[in-house]
C-alpha cells in the first residue's frame, strides 16, 4: 500500500499491520528482531505527522488498538490504549465535564502519536507539553517484552519515549490526567496587532491567559511585517454560557464535519496572489483592535478539522510544514529576519502560526523549549528545499531547532547540532535494541 | 429501558463499534468471542462507556457442540434476551479453499454452519418469548457467487436464505429478523486492502445497524448504496456474468 504523512510528501510503498490487541504487537515486533534486519518498521497512529516520521517499509498501525482501560471519576485519570484518538476522548468525556490537558491543532491524533511527538498546545506556556501529563505508559520493546515506564520505572526509557518519534518501541497504552471543565465553550478574545513588535508585546502582556496563539499575515512586509491576530482563550464557566443565547447545551461535544476536499486542487489555484488575498482577508476579518466572543471548543482548537482532507488543497505534490522554535532572547530580531526572508520569497503560507513556549522539559527529543515557535505550510516545488535550507541556517544561527513531527527534509547535521541530547537518546535505543527494530525514513535520514 | 443484548463475535470490528454504542446507551451486554484477553479488554471498555452490566464468555464457535451449553450460560445471566447480534466470521483465502476440500469445509463451517446452529437454538427461545430482535451480519458477497470469493459468498448466502425462512416463521411471534449486508469495511480483517471510495468505517456500519434494529427492518445493505450496486450485480444475466472477471 502507498503511504505518506499528512504533508503527502514523501510517499512510499509499505506493508501494513493493524494489531487490535497488545499481544499481536509483541508478536509482530519480536518476529522482526529474530531475523537480521532486512526491513524497517515503525509505529503509526492517524498519520497526522507531516513528514516521514511514521514511514517505513513495515508500518505497524495502532489505530485499531483503541480501548478505554480505566477511568477514575474523582481525579480524571484515564488509562487507554495507544490507538485511542483525541477526538474519541473528547466525544466521550466532554459531556462528562472533562477535557484534554494539552491538545494539538487537530483532534485526529492518537494518544501514542501525541506521546511520540510530545505534542504541545496553545497552553504550553502554562501547562507544558502533553507528556508532562502522562503518569505512566506501557511500551513494547524490540524483544516483544512489555515494560511499564514512568518518571519512576525506567525513567530514562520514559524520557526517551516521550517525544521519541516511535524510535524506542511501540507504546501500547498510557495513563494521563484529564482536566475538569464546566462547559464545552471557550471565551475567546482577539487582538489585532499592527506589526511583530506589537504582537510579541501583546503575548507578553497576556502571559497569564490559559490559551494563546497568533495567526501571522506572513506576506505583509515593511512596517506591517508580523501583523497578526492574537487569540486568547479561557474555558467558559456555566454562568457565562447560560447567559449566552446560542449555547443550548453547555457540555456538548463537537460534531465531526461532513465537509471534505474530495480531490487535489490543481496547482495553479495556489499561488502568491491567492495566498496574499487570503491572508489579507483573514487579517481584515477582525474589524476592531479587540473583540470577544464565546465559541465552542471545536472551532477554537481545531479550525482545520472542519474540512476533511484539507491537505489536498496543496495539490498532488504535497507540501511541507516548517515549524521552528528560537529562544526568547533571539525573539524580535530572529523572527524579523525569518519573516522577511519568507515575504521576499513570495512563498505564502495560508497558515502561519506563532506561539510562545514556556519552559521545556527534559525529554531527550522533545521539541518545545522557552521561546517563540512559528509554523508555516509551503507547497512542494523543486526549489522549496533549497529555500528551507536557507531558513535552517537562520534558525541554527539563533540557537533554534525544527519540530521532528513536521519535518520531512532537514539534514543530519542540522538535527544533531540542534538536538544536543541526541547521543543520550541513541544510547538508550542501543540499550534496548531499539535501533535494530524501529527505524523510520526520518530516523535513517537523521542518522539515528 | 435497559435491554439485554447478546453479541456473538464481539471482537470483530463491526460488532465492537456496535456494542460500544449500546454500552453508551447503558444497556446490559453479554459478549462472546474466541479470544479471551481481547474480550476482557472490550468488556472493560464497554463498562467505562456506560454499559450497565457486562458479562462475557470465550468460546470457539467452530465447535458446534459447545453451542447449547454456551446459550445455557447466557440465559443463566439474562433469562430474556432483547437483541442478539451475530457477527463472527472469517475472510477465507479463496485460492487456499480451491486447493483444499478441508479448508473449504472449515470456512463453510465457521461462516455458515456455526451461525445456523446458533440461530436454531436462539430462534426457539425468541419464539417462546414472543418478541425481540435477531440480527445477523452476512455480506453483499452472498448475493451472487463470484470467482474471487465464492466460498465466502456461498456461506453467507446460505445464512441469508436461512434468515429469510426464519423471518417468515417468526413473523407471527413478533420477532424481528434482520439480515445485515455490509459492503467493504475498513477492519483489521481487510487491513492491507487498497481503500477506495466504496469503503466504510465500522462506526458508520454500526450506526446503521442500530437504526435498522430500531426501525424493524428486514434487510440492511450498508452503506445504503450497496443496495443499488447489488441490484445491478444480481440482474446481470448469467450468460454474461460468467464471463466477467469479478
Ligand atoms: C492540522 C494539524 C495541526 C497540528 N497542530 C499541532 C500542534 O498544535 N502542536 C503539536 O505539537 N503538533 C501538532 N500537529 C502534529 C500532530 O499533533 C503530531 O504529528 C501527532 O504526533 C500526530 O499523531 P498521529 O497519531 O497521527 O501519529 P502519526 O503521525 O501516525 O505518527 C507520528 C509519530 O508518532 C509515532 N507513533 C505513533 N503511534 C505510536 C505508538 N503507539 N508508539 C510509538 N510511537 C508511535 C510514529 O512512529 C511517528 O514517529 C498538528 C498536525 C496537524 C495535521
Amino acid at each position: 500500500m502507498k503511504l505518506s504523512g499528512w504533508g503527502r510528501y514523501p510517499i512510499i510503498q509499505t506493508e501494513n499491520a493493524y494489531p487490535n490487541q497488545p499481544g499481536l504487537v509483541s508478536s509482530l515486533v519480536s518476529v522482526a528482531t529474530d531475523q537480521p534486519k532486512t526491513t524497517t518498521q515503525i509505529a503509526r497512529g492517524l498519520g497526522r505527522s507531516y513528514g516521514d516520521s511514521s514511514l517505513a517499509e513495515k508500518s505497524i498501525n495502532l489505530s485499531k488498538l483503541d480501548h478505554f482501560i480505566e477511568f477514575d471519576e474523582q481525579s480524571g485519570q484515564l488509562t487507554c490504549s495507544a490507538g485511542v484518538s483525541f477526538a474519541e476522548i473528547l466525544r466521550f468525556f466532554v459531556p462528562k465535564g472533562w477535557f484534554l490537558p494539552v491538545t494539538p491543532g487537530t483532534q485526529f491524533v492518537t494518544v501514542g502519536g501525541a506521546i511520540a511527538s510530545d505534542v504541545h498546545g496553545k497552553n504550553h506556556h502554562i501547562d507544558g507539553a502533553f507528556c508532562e501529563h502522562v503518569n505512566a505508559l506501557e511500551l513494547c520493546l524490540a524483544s516483544g517484552e512489555v515494560v511499564e515506564c514512568s518518571k519512576i520505572h525506567h525513567p530514562h526509557l520514559f524520557r526517551a519515549t516521550c517525544g521519541g518519534m516511535g524510535l524506542t518501541g511501540i507504546i501500547l497504552q498510557a495513563t494521563f490526567t484529564l482536566k475538569r471543565i464546566e462547559t464545552a465553550f471557550i471565551q475567546e478574545t482577539t487582538y489585532k496587532t499592527a506589526n511583530l513588535a506589537e504582537t510579541l508585546a501583546k503575548f507578553e502582556e497576556h502571559d497569564a491567559a490559559t490559551y494563546s496563539v497568533a495567526w501571522i499575515d506572513c506576506l505583509a512586509t515593511g512596517a506591517n511585517l508580523g501583523r497578526s491576530l492574537l487569540m486568547l482563550g479561557e474555558h467558559a464557566s456555566e454562568e457565562e454560557v447560560k447567559s449566552h443565547p446560542s449555547a443550548t447545551e453547555t457540555l456538548q461535544a463537537g460534531k465531526t464535519s461532513k465537509l471534505n476536499m474530495p480531490f487535489d486542487l490543481p496547482a495553479f489555484t495556489l499561488n502568491s496572489f491567492s495566498v496574499k488575498a487570503f491572508n489579507a482577508l483573514y487579517y481584515g476579518k477582525a474589524r476592531q483592535a479587540q473583540s470577544q466572543r464565546l465559541v465552542h471548543y471545536a472551532p477554537f482548537f481545531y479550525p482545520l478539522d472542519s474540512i476533511q482532507n484539507w491537505n489536498r488543497m496543496y495539490g498532488k505534490n504535497g507540501f511541507a510544514q516548517y515549524q521552528f522554535v528560537i529562544p526568547k532572547s533571539a525573539g524580535l530580531v530572529g523572527l524579523t529576519e525569518i519573516l522577511t526572508e519568507i515575504a521576499n520569497s513570495k512563498r505564502g503560507s495560508f497558515l502561519a502560526v506563532l506561539k510562545v513556549f514556556g519552559q521545556g522539559n527534559d525529554n531527550y527529543l522533545s521539541f518545545p523549549e522557552e521561546g517563540y515557535t512559528l509554523a508555516l505550510d509551503f507547497k512542494m516545488d523543486s526549489t522549496l528545499f533549497e529555500f528551507l535550507n536557507k531558513l535552517d541556517a537562520i534558525v541554527l544561527h539563533y540557537g533554534g531547532k525544527l519540530y521532528l513531527t513536521k519535518d520531512a527534509r532537514m539534514s543530519e547535521q542540522m538535527f544533531k547540532q540542534s538536538y544536543p541530547q541526541w547521543q543520550e537518546f541513541q544510547k538508550i535505543r542501543h540499550q534496548y535494541g531499539a535501533h535494530q527494530a524501529f527505524n523510520s525514513l526520518q530516523s535513517t535520514r537523521l542518522g539515528l | 429501558m435497559q435491554k439485554n443484548i447478546l453479541i456473538i463475535g464481539a471482537t470483530s470490528a463491526i460488532a465492537k463499534a456496535t456494542l460500544r454504542m449500546y454500552a453508551e446507551q447503558n444497556h446490559n451486554l453479554f459478549l462472546v468471542a474466541r479470544n479471551e484477553a481481547l474480550l476482557h479488554t472490550i468488556a472493560e471498555d464497554a463498562k467505562i462507556r456506560g454499559a450497565h452490566q457486562v458479562e462475557y464468555q470465550a468460546c470457539d464457535l467452530a465447535d458446534l457442540h459447545s453451542h447449547p451449553s454456551l446459550l445455557e450460560t447466557i440465559t443463566a445471566t439474562y433469562p430474556k434476551l432483547d437483541i442478539v447480534l451475530i457477527a463472527h466470521g472469517t475472510l477465507p483465502n479463496q485460492q487456499a479453499c480451491q486447493a483444499s476440500v478441508e479448508t473449504t469445509l472449515q470456512e463453510i463451517n465457521i461462516n455458515a454452519l456455526s451461525t445456523i446452529s446458533l440461530l436454531t437454538l436462539l430462534a426457539n427461545q425468541f419464539e417462546k418469548q414472543q418478541d425481540g430482535t435477531i440480527a445477523v451480519i452476512t455480506s453483499v458477497a452472498g448475493d451472487r457467487g463470484r470467482q474471487s470469493n465464492y466460498v465466502y459468498g456461498a456461506a453467507k448466502g446460505m445464512v441469508s436464505t436461512f434468515l429469510q425462512g426464519l423471518r417468515n416463521r417468526l413473523n407471527d411471534s413478533n420477532v424481528q429478523v434482520l439480515d445485515i449486508k455490509p459492503g467493504f469495511v475498513d477492519t483489521p480483517m481487510t487491513a492491507d486492502f487498497k481503500k477506495g471510495a466504496l469503503w466504510a468505517q465500522p462506526e458508520q456500519i454500526a450506526k446503521s445497524i442500530l437504526k435498522a434494529i430500531d426501525n424493524q427492518r428486514n434487510t440492511l445493505y450498508t452503506p445504503w448504496f450497496w443496495w443499488g450496486i447489488m441490484l445491478i450485480i444480481r440482474t446481470i444475466p448469467e450468460c454474461i456474468f460468467k464471463k466477467l472477471k469479478l
